[in-house]
C-alpha cells in the first residue's frame, strides 16, 4: 500500500544551517493497517508526514503509494492535522467543512451534503451541522476534521499528532473514535504521535523514530486482546510490556 | 440594559454639545456662526420640506444630494471593485507583489487634490472627471489591504487545500477570498468615509452645475450662511449614516470572524 524507500529530507541544503530531518528510512505498510509512528519531538515525524502527503517534496529516496510515487497530494488520500482550529474554515459551517472536498469527487450538491451528513453522524456530531466550528469544543473541532477526512473515502489517511490538543478525557474518546471508524471504512491509517501508550493503545504497529535525522530504530506489532478499551486493555500485560519496549526504544535514541 | 444605558447617555451628551454650540452662538452673535436651530430649520426649509410622493424631498434637495450620493456611490463601486480585483490578483503572486510594493506605496502617498490638474487635463471638467478622481482617490486603501489579507491566509488552510485537491478557483472563491475579508472590510471602510471627502472635493471645482460640493460654494458666494452651515452639517449626517450602513453590512458578512475572535479572547 505504502512504501517508503531510503527517504531523506535536508532543510536549507548546502548552507551552514542545513538541518538533516530525515535520512535514509525505509518503511512499508500493508493495506488496511494502522499504523502508529513514534518518536522524540523535533524528529522529523511531520516532515515524514509532510513527504508522504506530497506537501513537500523529500530531498532524498521516494514515496510511493499503491505502487505510485508521490509528486503531489494523491487523490486517495486524506490527512488530519493536529491543529484542527487552522484546518477547518471557520467562516463556513461545520457541514460545508466536511462537503468542500467532494466538489472533485463528481458529487452533485445533494449527494455532497449526505455525504457529509453521514461523516458527521459517524463521528457522533449529527446535530452540529448547521453550528460553525467556533461554536464547538476542541475535541469537537478535531471530530469534524476526521468527518471531512471520512467523507472524503480515502484509501490512505494520514494523522499527525491529531490529539496533541486536547485534554486527556477527550483523547481517550477520540482515539477510540479512531478505532470504531477504521473498523467502517476500508482504509490504512498511519498516526503520528509522540504519545508511547497512544501508539501501543491504537495501533496494530508500532514504528519508532530515531531523534533528527529520522530512521526507524523500532518495528513492534501489537497483539492484544481486542476490542480495546481504555481501562482492561490499559492492564494489560502485554500493553504494559510493549509500551516499556517502545519507551525504551524512544529514549534510548533521545538521549543520545 | 447595559446597551440602553450607553445609548442615553450618547443622546445626553449630544444634546448638551449642541445646548452649548446654541448657547454660543446667541451669545457671539456673528452672523458668520448662526446657531444650530437656525440651521436645522434652514436645512427643512431647503431640503426636507418637500410633498409626501418624493419621500418630502424638495427639488433643491432632489437637485443637491442626489447627484453627490450618486457620485459618491459609482465612484465608490468602482473604486472598490478595482481595488477588490487587482488586489486579490497582486497578492496571490508574491513575486508581482514584492516587485510592484514600493510602486504601490508611492502612488497612495500622493494626496489626491495635488493631482486634480491631472485629471481634469485628461478628463476635462464634469462627470467623467470627478468619478474617474474619486475611484482614483479611494482605490489604494482597498487594493493594498486586499493584497496584504490575500497574502496573509493561514498556511495551514493552504495547505488543507492541498491535501483535498481543490481547483485554483475553489481555493480562490472558497479560501483565499474569505481569508482576504476581514482587511478587504478595513480597506473599503477607508475608502467610504474618503469618497465622501473626494465628491465634495470634486464638486468644488468648476464644471460642476449641481451637488452638495456646488451648494457649498453658491451659498458661500451669495453669503447665504446659514445655507452653507446646512450643507456641512448635512455631509456630517451623511457621513455618519454610510458609516453605520457599512457597519451593519460588515457585521453582517463578518459574523463568523467576530464571533470567532470572541471565542480566543
Amino acid at each position: 500500500m505504502l512504501e517508503i524507500d531510503n527517504l531523506s529530507h535536508v532543510y536549507g541544503g548546502g548552507t551552514p544551517n542545513a538541518h538533516h530531518a530525515i535520512e535514509g528510512l525505509n518503511l512499508s505498510v500493508a493495506a488496511g493497517e494502522l499504523l502508529c509512528i513514534v518518536g522524540p519531538s523535533g524528529c522529523g515525524k511531520s516532515t515524514l508526514l509532510r513527504s508522504i502527503a506530497g506537501l513537500i517534496r523529500p530531498t532524498g529516496g521516494q514515496v510511493r503509494i499503491e505502487g505510485q510515487v508521490v509528486r503531489q497530494t494523491p487523490d486517495n488520500l486524506a490527512v488530519v492535522f493536529q491543529d484542527y482550529s487552522r484546518s477547518l474554515f471557520p467562516w463556513m459551517s461545520v457541514e460545508d467543512n466536511v462537503a468542500l472536498p467532494l466538489r472533485r469527487r463528481n458529487l452533485d450538491k445533494r449527494q455532497r451534503q449526505e455525504a457529509a451528513k453521514e461523516a458527521l453522524e459517524s463521528v457522533g456530531l449529527a446535530g452540529a451541522a448547521r453550528k460553525y466550528p467556533f461554536q464547538l469544543s476542541g475535541g469537537m473541532q478535531q471530530r469534524v476534521a476526521i468527518a471531512r477526512a471520512l467523507a472524503y473515502r480515502p484509501t490512505l489517511m494520514l494523522m499527525d499528532e491529531p490529539f496533541g490538543s486536547v485534554d486527556a478525557q477527550t483523547r481517550e474518546d477520540l482515539e477510540d473514535l479512531v478505532l470504531q471508524v477504521r473498523g467502517h471504512h476500508q482504509m490504512t491509517i498511519v498516526l503520528i504521535t509522540h504519545d508511547i501508550d497512544e501508539s501501543v493503545y491504537v495501533g496494530d504497529r508500532v514504528v519508532v523514530l530515531s531523534k533528527a535525522p529520522a530512521h526507524v530504530v523500532g518495528d513492534l506489532k501489537v497483539h492484544l486482546p481486542g476490542p480495546r478499551d481504555q481501562i482492561s486493555t490499559r492492564e494489560h500485560p502485554d500493553f504494559v510490556h510493549l509500551r516499556a519496549e517502545v519507551g525504551r526504544l524512544v529514549r534510548g535514541h533521545a538521549t543520545v | 440594559m447595559r446597551g440602553t444605558r450607553t445609548t442615553v447617555f450618547r443622546i445626553t451628551v449630544l444634546a448638551v454639545l449642541v445646548l452649548v454650540w446654541e448657547a454660543a452662538t446667541w451669545l457671539a452673535g456673528s452672523a458668520f456662526f448662526p446657531p444650530p436651530s437656525t440651521i436645522v430649520t434652514r436645512m427643512h426649509a431647503m431640503w426636507f420640506s418637500g410633498p409626501f410622493a418624493t419621500l418630502f424631498l424638495t427639488d433643491a434637495a432632489i437637485g443637491d444630494i442626489l447627484p453627490s450620493l450618486g457620485r459618491m456611490a459609482l465612484g465608490f463601486a468602482g473604486g472598490a471593485l478595482a481595488g477588490v480585483v487587482l488586489g486579490l490578483a497582486l497578492g496571490l503572486s508574491s513575486r508581482v507583489y514584492d516587485y510592484l510594493d514600493g510602486v504601490l506605496q508611492f502612488l497612495r502617498a500622493i494626496p489626491p487634490p495635488a493631482l486634480v490638474t491631472v485629471f481634469l487635463v485628461v478628463f476635462g471638467f464634469g462627470l467623467r472627471m470627478q468619478l474617474a478622481f474619486i475611484m482614483f482617490s479611494i482605490v489604494w486603501p482597498v487594493l493594498l489591504n486586499t493584497a496584504d489579507g490575500a497574502r496573509s491566509v493561514e498556511p495551514l488552510h493552504l495547505q488543507t487545500s492541498q491535501v483535498f485537491r481543490l481547483s485554483r478557483g475553489e481555493r480562490l472563491r472558497r479560501v483565499v477570498l474569505p481569508s482576504a475579508l476581514p482587511k478587504m472590510f478595513a480597506g473599503l471602510r477607508l475608502a467610504l468615509s474618503l469618497s465622501l471627502i473626494v465628491m465634495v472635493f470634486s464638486e468644488l471645482l468648476p464644471g460642476t452645475t449641481n451637488g452638495i460640493g456646488f451648494q457649498l460654494t453658491s451659498a458661500y458666494a451669495t453669503f447665504d450662511l446659514p445655507a452653507m452651515w446646512a450643507g456641512i452639517v448635512l455631509l456630517g449626517v451623511l457621513g455618519y449614516l454610510l458609516n453605520e450602513v457599512f457597519l451593519v453590512v460588515e457585521r453582517r458578512v463578518l459574523a463568523w470572524h467576530h464571533a470567532a475572535q470572541q471565542v480566543v479572547i
